[in-house]
């Protein structure tokens, strides 16, 4: 599996406010803890004990962005390959164990983590931990699982990305916005780089990043945390350190100076859309309040049936079939905020363009009102109120969240720093980070041409 | 492997640990004041309440000429209702943040409601007025209309789409099961308002309502509420008969051409009821064989053994007056005829001597010890006991599914699987697959 940034971010937000909300019984004893072990791997727990069942992740500081150029993609297929067995457990095995309990497993991959994870009944936690601590660095890999696997994340990146317009428009747009950032690869991996990677590449990329000092477990669940910490002491304590693993300092982005569209044609198309992207801080990046700021600003500006861009669009206008925003707060580095729409019948795509430009400018001229302000924290908060009364949300969000840099207590504070935001600061955001020139627009629009058809 | 070895048995052992999450749920059956059936789950560590419900009468009630009619009234029921307009319903519900859905299947229509405790009142008003005065106004009539006529217009290109589409109208040529519940390009611009009206006149009653409730509520509280959202509703529905069928066109393969660079292949025949004595054998051996876990035999060798799909599974489907057995998987179009091949094989070895023994007990286990796992939010939990009173499995269900699971045999899996694969398979393509053509074998 495998996840951009953007989808996995904007519930990170959302994420944290549920703990903190104060409306849960029982709440010291629903406390999140947090842990580190001597080998310097971080343990998270999230007591929710209406089931006996936990959810088991571990999260590795790791992703796409970390890759050596040439080498796109080299991350997620690693986690593929991660399947395929150990000195101690043949291929196979570990998901056949996870199988027999009634488990469920999968993975994922984004720019900046690589996460794998287990839901299984309370009493099976130990035996996930084992088997997790022993791939963290028994992993053993031949030529006769890896060359299959390639084929599989090629036929991945052709469901994802070939056989998807505005896949591919998305993976143009990032081209182009992260001028020197590793952002702009996409994380499936560019297919001419996917098509030569090899066991010796994989292998060297998980000797290089996984380890227990460069990982994050999160628990959540039917567990006590000082029972979890004595198994993970049990297990992940006893694997040794990595000590190369280096922090994180991926080349950054100069200043973006110039307006930037572009236009992609595909045959396929058969409703034009736009999407533009702009260079906008992340939760890490952010001076104090500015992602927070950004966060109530996509909501109010396009988040939904009542947000500005749907209703002076689709609704007022009538030049969109759908607009809208999205910002993604969760990235180590720099992040994104996105603004889209597709045009009714007849509308022009630099008309529909004009049209959103003149909502943002109405937004960063005049701001937002009060009531706009009070329904959308509400919202936001509320979210995270709904997102307790799912244990594996909650262990995503905080994984995600802490395999970014942020703490437990970030997460934590996220409703009272929402809640803070003032109607000033959203205003402020509209003007300084939607600003067109730290963006990309991107048309998508059908390619009429003559198709020249390929006889073999 | 000795550790291997003892995982396995420790996992046994507490294999009715996980079920027993399940099963420890309480459903009390409830009566409202105005005389609605529901069943109520109490969870109290969460402030809120998820409603899920059911009417009988689905897409299937749409005239042929209208296909789509059914899914546009669930598009348009929160477009102002009562004596508020659509943005003042929408403000509403994200001032409360009460979140309101409705979603229709061939077979039924829909609907959830989510909401904070404190502003359950409020939410289940919102809910009543969406059913019983929806506006159905021109302005936003036509406004989802363009919505609805832009993703269909998106899906003609879509290899998925037309995969789908083909495989549904060629299995139930006329019959209302062969037709998307979104309609077509051509059906959508043919709909009117009182179609709308027809539909929700039809279908919107107290008769054929299925209600689950869970959250942090008492029984007298879920009866108010129930009350509020549906007491005013019609008794009775007026609803049209929708023939048994059985999918047809079974040996015959359609190939679809769209430029894509990876062919989307649905395949699938003749199904199990879900009331028949063997559908849980069907179930279980199904899951042997493409469900969907890292261990199912499609996915080993099409995937794990070959590389040559992302994913390929398939599935049970039933309705109330037919079953299917459907699947799929996409895959680049030079290696797609390999691909059928290997699935084609996979289905007839299944169907001429079932399941092993061993896979037999470790999809038991497994299809046991999920059920735990799928029943994890309140939201879910409301949507399994309305599909469970739906299918007509009683309330204790739950409590009875790993009996009814361990009492498959070798001999019943052995005979089902000959049942459930034996009959032959309709195969559409959407793509450009080297070699293949439409025909019949």
């Amino acid at each position: 599996m495998i996840f951009r940034r953007d989808v996995v971010l904007t519930a990170a937000a959302a994420i944290a406010a549920a703990l903190a909300t104060p409306v849960f019984a029982d709440e010291a004893a629903n406390k999140v803890a947090d842990f580190t072990l001597s080998n310097g791997l971080e343990l998270i727990v999230i007591p929710d004990h209406r089931a006996p069942v936990i959810t088991h992740m571990i999260w590795y500081k790791v992703g796409a962005a970390d890759e050596t150029p040439g080498k796109s993609g080299l991350a997620h297929f690693l986690e593929h390959l991660m399947f395929k067995g150990t000195a101690e457990h043949p291929a196979g095995q570990f998901s056949q164990v996870v199988a027999r309990i009634g488990g469920q497993e999968n993975a994922f991959t984004s720019s900046d983590y690589t996460a794998f994870f287990q839901r299984v009944p309370s009493e099976q936690l130990k035996t996930v931990m084992e088997f997790e601590a022993d791939r963290m660095t028994g992993l053993q890999l031949t030529d006769d699982v890896v060359l299959p696997e390639r084929d599989v994340i090629l036929e991945e990146q052709n469901q994802r990305v070939r056989n998807n317009p505005p896949a591919r428009l998305g993976e143009q747009i990032d081209a182009a916005l992260f001028l020197n950032s590793p952002y702009g690869k996409p994380v499936i991996g560019w297919r001419h780089e996917m098509e030569g990677l090899t066991r010796d590449d994989a292998i060297g990329f998980y000797r290089r990043f996984y380890g227990p000092n460069n990982a994050a477990v999160v628990i959540a669940g039917d567990v006590d945390p000082q029972a979890a910490l004595k198994l993970a002491e049990d297990t992940y304590g006893k694997v040794e350190r990595r000590n190369a693993i280096m922090p994180r300092h991926r080349p950054q982005e100069p200043p973006p100076v110039a307006v930037r569209s572009l236009t992609l044609a595909d045959p396929r198309v058969e409703e034009p859309s736009l999407q533009r992207d702009y260079l906008v801080p992340s939760f890490k990046t952010a001076a104090k309040g500015e992602s927070e700021a950004l966060e109530v600003l996509a909501h109010i500006l396009g988040s939904g049936s009542n947000s500005r861009l749907y209703i002076s669009l689709v609704v007022d206008q009538k030049l969109a079939v759908s607009a809208g925003s999205w910002y993604d707060s969760t990235a180590v580095d720099l992040s994104k905020f996105d603004v889209f729409g597709a045009p009714r019948p007849g509308v022009a795509l630099p008309q529909l363009e004009a049209a959103i430009d003149a909502v943002i400018a109405q937004v960063a001229d005049k701001g937002v009102t009060p009531e706009e302000l009070t329904r959308s924290k509400t919202k936001l908060i509320a979210d995270a109120v709904y997102a307790h009364d799912s244990q594996a949300s909650m262990a995503r969000w905080y994984g995600a969240a802490i395999a970014t840099g942020a703490t437990v207590g970030d997460v934590e504070h996220w409703p009272d720093r929402i809640r803070a935001v003032t109607a000033e600061q959203v205003q402020q955001a509209a003007r300084q980070w939607l600003d067109k020139r730290r963006s990309v627009t991107g048309y998508l629009i059908k390619d009429t041409s003559p198709q020249v058809e390929k006889r073999s | 492997m000795t550790r291997f070895a003892a995982s396995i048995a420790f996992a046994l052992l507490t294999l009715c640990a996980g079920a027993s999450a399940a099963s420890a749920m309480t459903i009390e059956q409830i009566v409202s004041p105005s005389g609605i059936h529901a069943w109520l789950v109490r969870e109290h560590a969460v402030p809120l309440v998820s409603l899920n419900y059911a009417f009988h009468g689905g897409s299937t009630q749409d005239d042929a000429l209208k296909a789509g009619t059914a899914h546009f009234t669930a598009d348009m029921l929160d477009e102002g209702a009562g004596d508020l307009d659509s943005k003042a319903y929408h403000s509403r519900l994200e001032q409360h943040a009460i979140e309101i859905g409705f979603q229709v299947g061939r077979d039924y229509f829909r609907g959830s409601l989510r909401t904070l405790n404190e502003h359950r009142d409020e939410a289940f008003d919102l809910l009543r007025i969406a059913l019983t005065s929806p506006h159905f106004d021109a302005d936003a009539l036509e406004r989802v209309r363009g919505q609805e006529l832009a993703e269909l217009r998106r899906e003609t290109t879509n290899p998925n789409e037309l995969a789908s589409r083909s495989w549904w109208s060629t299995a139930f040529p006329g019959h209302p099961y062969g037709r998307e519940s979104s309609g077509t390009l051509e059906t959508m611009p043919r709909i009117t308002a009182d179609d709308l009206r027809d539909y929700v006149h039809r279908v919107f009653a107290r008769k054929e309502l299925t209600v689950s409730i869970v959250g942090d509520i008492d029984a007298e509280t879920a009866g108010k509420l129930i009350d509020r959202a549906f007491a005013g509703l019609p008794a009775n529905n007026n609803l049209k008969p929708v023939p048994t069928a059985t999918p047809s066109n079974l040996g015959r393969r359609i190939v679809i051409d769209v430029n894509v660079p990876q062919a989307v292949v649905n395949f699938g025949g003749q199904g199990i009821a879900r009331h028949d004595p063997d559908f849980m054998t069907a179930y279980i051996v199904n899951h042997i064989l493409g469900g969907g876990s890292f261990s199912s035999r499609l996915y080993r060798e099409v995937r794990e053994k070959r590389g040559l799909a992302y994913g390929v599974s398939d599935q049970l489907v039933w309705f109330r007056r037919a079953a299917v057995v459907i699947g799929g998987t996409a895959t680049r179009g030079d290696r797609t005829a390999d691909a059928l091949k290997v699935i084609e094989s996979e289905i007839k070895r299944m169907a001429e001597s079932g399941p092993t023994p061993a896979e037999l007990d470790e999809a038991k286990a497994f299809i046991k010890g999920s059920y735990a796992l799928s029943l994890d939010t309140s939201s879910k939990i409301a949507a399994q006991l309305t599909q469970i009173q739906i299918d007509d499995l009683g309330a204790d269900y739950i409590q009875r599914r790993n009996s009814l699971i361990d009492a498959v045999t070798i001999e019943d899996a052995k005979r089902v699987a000959k049942r459930l694969y034996g009959g032959g398979l309709l195969v559409t393509v959407a793509g450009r697959p080297k070699g293949l053509t439409s025909g019949t074998e």
